[in-house]
């Protein structure tokens, strides 16, 4: 076993194995809970950072893969398999920075019983980067419930207002997509007939012997809607934004950050490559729904008054580009929504991060009752600043590339010209919730409340752990705006090849050619999107 | 000369007997006569812990160990038959000794503590439990009606009482009273449907006569009722016959529209007997049910798949949207056993479908009964574990409030157990529902696993709510109320519940990520 294969098998097992001693040892003794939450925070970072620049970004396969033959169900096809590839290797990374920043964040938080608080949230950091670790698609959905078991407990123990009735609906409503995309799954294993139930065998017995179109649309249907549940597609979207609100800080940066890209991975992994013609059938649904995502959620967002009700609304709607960039069914929408899932993750998570600490300074998370906190915490504005012109979308951060991408592939396909505009209002407001968020909590007047809270207590500004967790999502979101490549390698090449049913249009490869892609004929090539709802004399002309 | 020969005949007919066949349910009928003899000549009980009851606990596991030894060594895969074919011993056989020898070891173990608490004779309760485990052990290896009617009734004659044993309470004598009268109901209806195949198989005369007729065979053997069906598949009478024993055994399993019983019974039998009927009683009815229909049944099975479809169906659906209104544990145990025994009868679906090759969906309920086993019992010890003043009624939700900040340990273990129920993963409750979507999505039961996912979303509305109650603070509560006693205060006494707890946790947890033979076999 080499080094890098330790790492990555250490960076799962670490942290729940940390969480193990905190739960048996350390349950009364705080300081020693988190001291050895540290251990499980940093280990994770560190793996994702040592085999992201480890990883050859132009090997279209999995690198540094473990397989224990002997775990799983062998008749099933399922085995422990991990590995990394040019899509999951930036969001293994993107996962132990937003761990790392949430689990500092949590160690330095006032949450009551704490050692079990760092000893839940370890045990999800460890889901997490099982996650985007698996080659199995089975250990795949294993790590992603194991991620939200704790994610329901910590919400309903140390959530806001109306934790209770909250947890239970989040639970309901992801147990529903979760089951729905089982369903999908499991049809997929016994659909097709493959040796293992693994992303690369699965594709390559899907090449050899493609399923029926019909048997493709009916799977793609089950996975779309239920990873969509989990992604918070509209019309199933509002658990989301209740569930960010009323969750502990923590929580809230690591699902709406790396747990909820669970199922867009899912998609753009297994059901776009696997299932290209339902892909293809369902592509116009789901860019509507995207649009819902974009325009209703994010018109529901610029009427929000809580500052973190607000931040959920907004991650809400930016999933709907993802969901444009997988509409599209070209290798260069697909690439795109890799791009923005990776760096929306780290400033949604920032975002979250960054409320906390205006709410610690403010005593409040209504936007109408804060005020000129600029002056006082210059620093804490600078971050927040940033994160907010990251979440619009503009250039020097990773977002921008994401959504420019998949602007440019909705503009490549014929007939999207509608999409590419309503989507583009998307920016506007993003810009309008972000910007005018920034004006109320940092610049004005301060409110009486405000100076109420702040009376009897001395404000500071961020202090240095505080803005450690901050920075350490702060500069890869800026280093993926300055120098995208580090990532968009990766993404191309495996993206490309896996995606190379779909790019008979010519559509995609936008920097490198890729790397042996298998060549298929599809039995009957499907007809771009649009064609089909166009009259078919072309209307008046 | 004659009557040599009779004797002859006699003797043939004794070597046929192979008495050592069935030492397991001998032994433990033995151990519970003497268990009952201890009781009744042995010292006086002890302040603590009573002798027969130690006895009754200590018998059980070596049985146990030494059943699981006997098995894993000689490891018997060939099908045997004895006492002039009554019984069939196979690799069933053997599994649903082991089930129900360890359920019954799990029983003893809370009902020390029960007994104890509330002061009741100790020596019956035991002897009882074990006869009734023995007859649960003979009736999964039937391989004859009569055997059949005669072990379902033993363990039914034994359960009636233990039912009802708290005497001091309304409750457990009402729910000894109902469950007697539905226990006999379904007896009677089982009785009639083998009437009904009786009276068609002897009978050359009867109406819509046999064509396989042969008054040298037995015709209460599951081979002659399978060769009957086989070849008069559209009967009118043989298809009530089947339906008959099918609606008896579904009294047990608690299948829908037989399910009436389940809440209240659950709630007010002692919580140890609860368990016992919980996991066994429902086990005997699906290894029965397995046998059944992919014996004598088998030639029905076009006739039964759509019915056994709708009630399946139906179970499930009911059993989750009643539990959902329940505020008392146990029947919301009840309810959720409902549902899943639903789940399981689209497993038996589904072996039926796979008519050559059922092994793997017969796997899936012998893998999803087990797991049921674990999480359940670990649920019901948890919950014997409580001091309450009437232990069998007051299992409210709101007792469990804040117990992971009072017990972690036991909670923690509690949440596994529900967690495997509920099918979430890790836990091995998720690998069953697993394998049991995989079946059942290749036998293409596509509504019925529609029904499950349903099942399984309005289910963990109440487990959930269960874990709320478990985990987050409790209901902030008006200073003038009472301070009520803590429950769970005497936790520390008992070991050997604490005991099975975690290892029950750990099981449930370690088949979740590795099956083990299980794995290989499906």
């Amino acid at each position: 076993m080499s080094l890098q294969q330790i790492i990555l098998l250490g960076s799962i097992f670490i942290p729940a194995f940390s969480a193990i001693v905190i739960l048996l040892f350390f349950l009364n003794n705080e300081r020693r809970a988190k001291e050895i939450a540290y251990v499980a925070f940093i280990f994770p970072f560190a793996a994702g950072i040592i085999l992201f620049l480890n990883f050859d970004p132009l090997n279209d396969g999995y690198s540094h893969e473990i397989l224990f033959e002997r775990m799983g169900l062998h008749e099933l096809g399922i085995t422990f398999h991990l590995g990394l590839n040019g899509v999951s290797a930036p969001l293994f990374a993107m996962a132990g920075v937003v761990g790392m920043s949430a689990g500092i964040a949590a160690i330095h938080s006032n949450a009551d019983r704490k050692s079990l608080y760092l000893a839940l949230l370890s045990f999800m950091q460890s889901g997490l980067m099982g996650i985007f670790a698996s080659v199995d698609i089975f250990f795949y959905y294993l790590f992603h419930e194991f991620a939200l078991i704790p994610t329901f407990l910590m919400i309903g123990i140390w959530g806001g207002r109306d934790r209770r009735s909250i947890a239970l609906e989040i639970t309901i409503y992801l147990t529903l997509g979760a089951l729905i995309s089982l369903g999908g799954l499991v049809a997929l294993n016994v659909m097709v007939d493959s040796a293992k139930f693994d992303f690369p065998s699965l594709s390559n017995a899907i090449l050899s012997d493609g399923l029926g179109s019909s048997t493709q649309n009916k799977i793609f249907g089950l996975l779309l809607f239920g990873f969509g549940i989990l992604v918070a597609l509209f019309p199933f979207h509002t658990w989301a934004a209740r569930g960010y609100e009323c969750a502990p800080t923590s929580v809230s940066m690591l699902h709406a950050g790396v747990l909820k890209k669970f199922g867009l991975y899912g998609l753009i992994q297994i059901a776009l490559p696997l299932l290209p013609e339902g892909g293809q059938s369902w592509g116009a649904y789901i860019l509507w729904l995207a649009l819902g995502n974009v325009l209703f959620v994010g018109a529901v967002t610029i009427a929000q008054n809580n500052l973190k009700s607000m931040i959920g609304n907004g991650s809400v709607m930016h999933m709907g580009y993802c969901f444009l960039g997988l509409g599209v069914c070209s290798s260069l929408g697909a690439s795109g929504a890799i791009m923005l899932m990776c760096a929306h993750g780290l400033s949604v998570s920032l975002m979250f991060l960054l409320s906390h600490y205006i709410h610690l300074r403010s005593g409040s998370l209504e936007m109408n009752e804060m005020g000129g906190l600029g002056g006082q915490t210059p620093i804490l504005a600078c971050f927040f600043a940033a994160a907010t012109f990251a979440t619009i979308g503009l250039p020097g951060f990773g977002n921008f590339w994401g959504e420019f991408a998949i602007f440019l592939s909705l503009g490549a396909q014929e007939g999207h010209f509608v999409f590419l505009v309503l989507a583009a209002l998307g920016i506007i407001i993003s810009a309008i919730f972000g910007l005018r968020a920034m004006a109320r909590i940092f610049y004005g007047t301060k409110t009486d409340e405000m100076i109420a809270y702040q009376k009897n207590k001395k404000i500071s500004d961020l202090r240095s752990k505080e803005i450690l967790p901050a920075a350490v999502i702060l500069l890869p979101l800026l280093l993926l705006g300055l120098w995208p490549k580090m990532v968009s390698d990766g993404i191309d090449t495996n993206v490309s090849s896996q995606l190379s049913i779909l790019n008979e249009e010519g559509v995609g490869d936008y920097a490198l050619p890729p790397c042996c892609p298998p060549q298929v004929e599809l039995k009957k090539k499907a007809p771009p999107l649009m064609d089909s709802i166009k009259p078919e004399n072309g209307g008046n002309d | 000369m004659e009557v040599m020969t009779n004797m002859d005949a006699f003797q043939v007919f004794a070597e046929d007997n192979m008495w050592r066949q069935i030492w397991p349910e001998l032994s433990l009928v033995l151990g519970a006569v003497l268990v009952l003899l201890v009781d009744l000549f042995g010292p006086k009980q002890q302040k603590k812990s009573s002798l027969s009851g130690s006895l009754a606990v200590l018998i059980q596991a070596f049985l146990l160990v030494y059943h699981l030894l006997d098995y894993l060594l000689l490891n018997h895969t060939f099908e045997r038959s004895s006492f002039s074919g009554m019984l069939c011993h196979g690799f069933q056989g053997d599994i649903a000794r082991t089930f129900f020898l360890l359920a019954s070891l799990c029983v003893s173990i809370m009902g020390n503590r029960y007994l104890f608490l509330n002061r009741s004779r100790v020596g019956e309760f035991h002897h009882l439990t074990m006869v009734a485990t023995a007859g649960l052990m003979l009736l999964c290896q039937s391989n004859n009606f009569i055997v059949l009617f005669v072990a379902l009734e033993t363990v039914a004659l034994a359960f009636y009482p233990l039912v009802a044993y708290n005497t001091n309470s309304e409750k457990s004598l009402e729910a000894g009273l109902k469950y007697l009268i539905f226990g006999a109901l379904s007896s009677a209806l089982l009785l009639l449907g083998i009437v009904f195949l009786y009276g068609v198989g002897s009978n050359p005369e009867a109406w819509g006569a046999s064509a396989t007729y042969d008054n040298s065979r037995d015709y209460l053997s599951f081979e002659y009722v399978g060769d009957l069906l086989f070849n008069n598949p559209d009967n009118l009478f043989l298809r009530g016959g089947v339906v008959l024993i099918l609606s008896g055994l579904a009294f047990k399993i608690g299948a829908a529209p037989f399910q009436i019983w389940v809440a209240d019974v659950y709630h007010g039998s002692p919580t140890p007997i609860t368990a016992f009927l919980a996991v066994s009683s429902k086990a005997a009815g699906f290894f029965l049910l397995l046998t059944l229909v992919n014996g004598p049944f088998f030639g029905v099975s076009d006739f039964l798949l759509p019915l056994i479809g709708v009630v399946a169906t139906f179970t499930i659906l009911f059993g989750n949207l009643a539990a959902c209104t329940q505020q008392n544990i146990k029947r919301m145990l009840g309810l959720s056993g409902v549902a899943h025994a639903g789940y399981l009868l689209v497993a038996v679906m589904a072996s039926m479908h796979f008519a050559g090759d059922s092994d793997r969906a017969v796997w899936v309920v012998y893998f999803y009964l087990f797991i049921y086993l674990f999480a359940s019992i670990l649920i019901f010890a948890v919950m014997s574990l409580a001091h309450f003043e009437n232990t069998d009624e007051d299992q409210q939700f709101e007792h469990y409030q804040g117990l992971l900040k009072k017990h972690p340990w036991i909670a923690l273990s509690l949440l596994v157990g529900i967690a495997s129920l509920a099918g979430i993963p890790p836990f091995g409750g998720f690998i069953a529902k697993l394998m049991l979507f995989n079946v059942a999505f290749e036998a293409k039961l596509h509504w019925s696993m529609v029904s499950m996912v349903l099942g399984v979303v309005i289910s963990i509305y109440y487990y959930f709510g269960w874990i709320r109650e478990i985990c987050f603070q409790p209901k902030p509560k008006f200073d003038d109320e009472e301070k009520d006693q803590d429950l769970w205060l005497r936790l520390d006494q008992i070991g050997l519940i604490k005991f099975t707890i975690i290892c029950f946790a750990v099981v449930s947890f370690v088949l979740g990520i590795w099956q083990g033979p299980f794995g290989d076999a499906f």
